[in-house]
């Protein structure tokens, strides 16, 4: 095998492993089997949660009829559950990096459309939740990617309804943040599609590491009214983006507040604001040239802010969601803060705007059409000698999802999707606009 | 021709009575709301099927599993009601009853589903049993104004509790250990077991006085416990009420919460 079939091996492998479909967590057969409800109870279509199930999660996984402690469980029920989904799917790059002679650098690289297809697995999610004693929730999920990479999605105790109010709920541990268009309970699979892009965004040459998507580290304080129309929640975060042993010597916060009203024959619409503030280090001590855990210095500021909405009309519903993004003209550079000479004539902040629009069409419980627009869009770049759209984003995602089973037990949903999507001016050679597609049809199944 | 009018005119009036009649099984009515079977029918599918049945008689495939047994829309007897025993609930009890759930049984509160989809519901669940459409609708009970808790209206509700036998399910102590407690059973043959009083204020029909004064009053139809309606003068009732609030132990029961108010001495 020549380098270049090595390298488009290592493409092709890139597009399949880091950005391959990513099996998402949270449908929980687990609770269904404790309360003997089905699936639909919680989700509009799993994973996707109603509101019902949104007040289930609010009150610590508890129904609140007195029977939520485990003693009121037999004793051979244990709190599991395990999610995978075997697929096909299809992937397309148009410009990648190809070596003109494979297996000869040297003789120079041209951008070629790759196009990959096969059948794979999502990995498998192992989630075990539940509670711990009546009013103590817990939730440990350890993951395998489809490579075999083990690591801890989850992982945190939750002390519910302290001083008799659902106002005060505090958690702590590694945790999605208290996003109510989860990312981790979204519908989109695919590799173009299965991730907001809003949510991981960062500014082409920016070095803050930080999704808002992605589980942090923490301690969350949290409350909501008796059916949750009304929930609020304050994190206080390490500065790691959910880095495991990789402390930090300083703390994000961020805050959610949600308002949901009741529109007669339209049904519950919600909705809400969100900011995340936070702080990254542009260079850290070092020992042997390597950076020291924790030793981050020179921290600057970035920030996520937005506002979202939750629109149903009988089946139909939307998703809209917008976010302003802002970063530190040291982090957006990528330089030093102690060095400000290193950073290019007329730097600044980049700042940013995105935002979607997902629709879904729920026919019923057991079939739910999906479809959503995304984009990301710069206002400000860091570099003013770099274009001001390099690194705009727009992704379009449809789909469906079909459940055969839908039981108290377990439930499995036949899947199809297709995604397009565009970033502009990141083609590696040519400096065009890069477009992705994927095709991804599957069984996802939990259970 | 004469007949024919004849035989037209019968099929109309058929056709308005009984598309009244089907009219008037599908819509329920709570306060400003107006339930709609239609919109009901697809709520009941996907939250209340798994227990209920697709044909509202208990029998969901969860039925087995859950103790106590999901209820049987087609019998139209209710435990939680404001009519007097024996009568079909109105609406505004159904829409209750699905907003608070059911404490201590797998029946939870749907507070969370909108007001009209909990209406839409009550308006399905009507479909289930043809006496919604043939019996007119009963009016609540009156609940006449509580009278203060007392410990005179104490030791009255304690003389009635042991005259009216109430011991002999839930026990002396309100522990529900009375001798009979182990023998009942519901309207379907299954073992029940009476009300813990100590667990108050979970009562199943509503924490509040009022609730429990309803519960004495109509009965828990479907259940061992009857109407008291015959047996108590209003009043009598009350006391009951305010005696079997000493049973609870919790600090949230409207009993220690009139204690620790300083109005009950």
């Amino acid at each position: 095998m020549g380098f270049a079939r090595k390298w488009q091996w290592f493409v092709l492998l890139l597009i399949l492993g880091v950005l391959g479909p990513s099996v998402r967590v949270f449908a929980i057969p687990a609770f269904a089997r404790k309360y003997n409800l089905r699936c639909s109870d919680c989700h509009e279509a799993w994973p996707k949660l109603n509101n019902f199930g949104q007040t289930f999660k609010d009150n610590g996984y508890q129904l609140m009829t007195g029977r939520d402690a485990p003693i009121y469980q037999q004793a051979s029920y244990f709190p599991i559950m395990f999610r995978s989904m075997p697929l096909w799917h299809r992937e397309s790059n148009n410009r990648v990096a190809v070596d003109i002679v494979p297996g000869n650098p040297a003789a120079g690289q041209a951008e070629s459309r790759i196009t990959t297809s096969g059948f794979d697995i999502t990995g498998l999610d192992i989630w075990t939740a539940g509670t711990l004693y009546k009013n103590i929730s817990f939730a440990v999920e350890p993951a395998i990617s489809n490579s075999g990479t083990v690591f801890l999605l989850n992982y945190f105790v939750r002390f519910d309804n302290l001083l008799n109010s659902r106002w005060l709920n505090l958690k702590v541990g590694k945790f999605e943040l208290d996003n109510l268009i989860s990312e981790q309970r979204e519908l989109t699979l695919s590799a173009t599609g299965g991730f907001y892009q809003n949510y991981h965004f960062t500014p082409i040459g920016d070095r803050t590491s930080f999704g808002l998507g992605d589980n942090q580290l923490g301690a969350e304080l949290m409350g909501h009214s008796i059916n949750s129309y009304t929930r609020y929640s304050i994190s206080v975060l390490n500065s790691n983006d959910g880095q495991l042993s990789s402390a930090t010597n300083s703390y994000d916060l961020y805050a959610d507040f949600s308002q949901g009203f009741e529109i007669p024959r339209l049904g519950l619409q919600r909705v809400g604001a969100y900011s995340y503030v936070g702080e990254r280090p542009t260079f850290f001590d070092t020992s042997n040239g390597a950076p020291i855990t924790g030793t981050g210095m020179g921290n600057r500021s970035f920030s996520r802010t937005g506002v979202y909405g939750l629109w149903y009309m009988g089946k139909f519903d939307l998703s809209t969601f917008y976010m302003h993004g802002q970063d530190n003209v040291f982090l957006g550079n990528g330089v030093r803060a102690d060095q400000p000479m290193n950073l290019p004539p007329g730097a600044a902040g980049p700042t940013w705007n995105g935002g979607f629009v997902e629709a879904h069409y729920t026919y019923n419980p057991q079939l739910i059409f999906f479809g959503r627009g995304e984009t990301v869009l710069m206002s400000r770049q860091a570099n003013p000698a770099i274009r001001k759209d390099l690194g705009d984003v727009r992704v379009w995602t449809v789909g469906y999802r079909w459940y055969p089973i839908m039981s108290s037990r377990a439930g499995l949903a036949w899947h199809q999707e297709y995604a397009i999507g565009r970033t502009v001016g990141t083609a590696p050679l040519t400096g065009r606009d890069d477009v992705t597609n994927s095709f991804l049809m599957g069984f996802d199944f939990d259970f | 021709m004469i007949k024919g009018r004849s035989v037209a005119l019968a099929l109309l009036v058929t056709w308005l009575i009984s598309s009244s009649l089907f009219s008037f099984a599908q819509e329920s009515k709570i306060a400003d709301l107006s339930g709609n079977a239609k919109a009901g029918k697809a709520l009941y599918r996907r939250y209340c099927i798994t227990c209920h049945g697709v044909h509202g008689d208990g029998a969901g495939e969860n039925a087995p599993h859950v103790d106590p047994k999901p209820r049987d829309f087609t019998k139209a007897t209710f435990k939680c009601r404001s009519t007097p025993s024996g009568d079909l609930p109105t609406d505004s009890d159904l829409y209750d009853t699905i907003s608070r759930g059911i404490y201590n049984s797998a029946m939870p509160s749907w507070r969370p589903l909108t007001r009209q989809q909990r209406a839409d519901l009550v308006a399905y669940i009507k479909t289930f049993s043809p006496r919604f459409h043939e019996e007119p609708p009963v009016a609540s009970i009156v609940i006449p104004p509580e009278p203060p808790t007392s410990a005179e209206s104490v030791k009255r509700g304690e003389a009635l509790f042991q005259s009216l036998n109430c011991w002999s399910c839930h026990g002396k102590e309100g522990r529900a250990n009375g001798p009979s407690a182990l023998t009942l059973t519901d309207s379907k043959g299954y073992p029940i077991l009476p009300f813990d009083f100590t667990k108050a204020p979970h009562f199943k029909c509503g924490e509040t006085p009022r609730d429990v004064f309803k519960d004495l009053s109509t009965g828990l139809d479907g259940t061992p416990m009857p109407s008291f309606a015959d047996s108590m003068k209003p009043d009598q009732i009350w006391d009951v009420v305010h005696y079997i609030q000493t049973f609870a132990e919790s600090d949230r029961s409207f009993f220690h919460r009139a204690k620790s108010e300083g109005k009950l001495q």
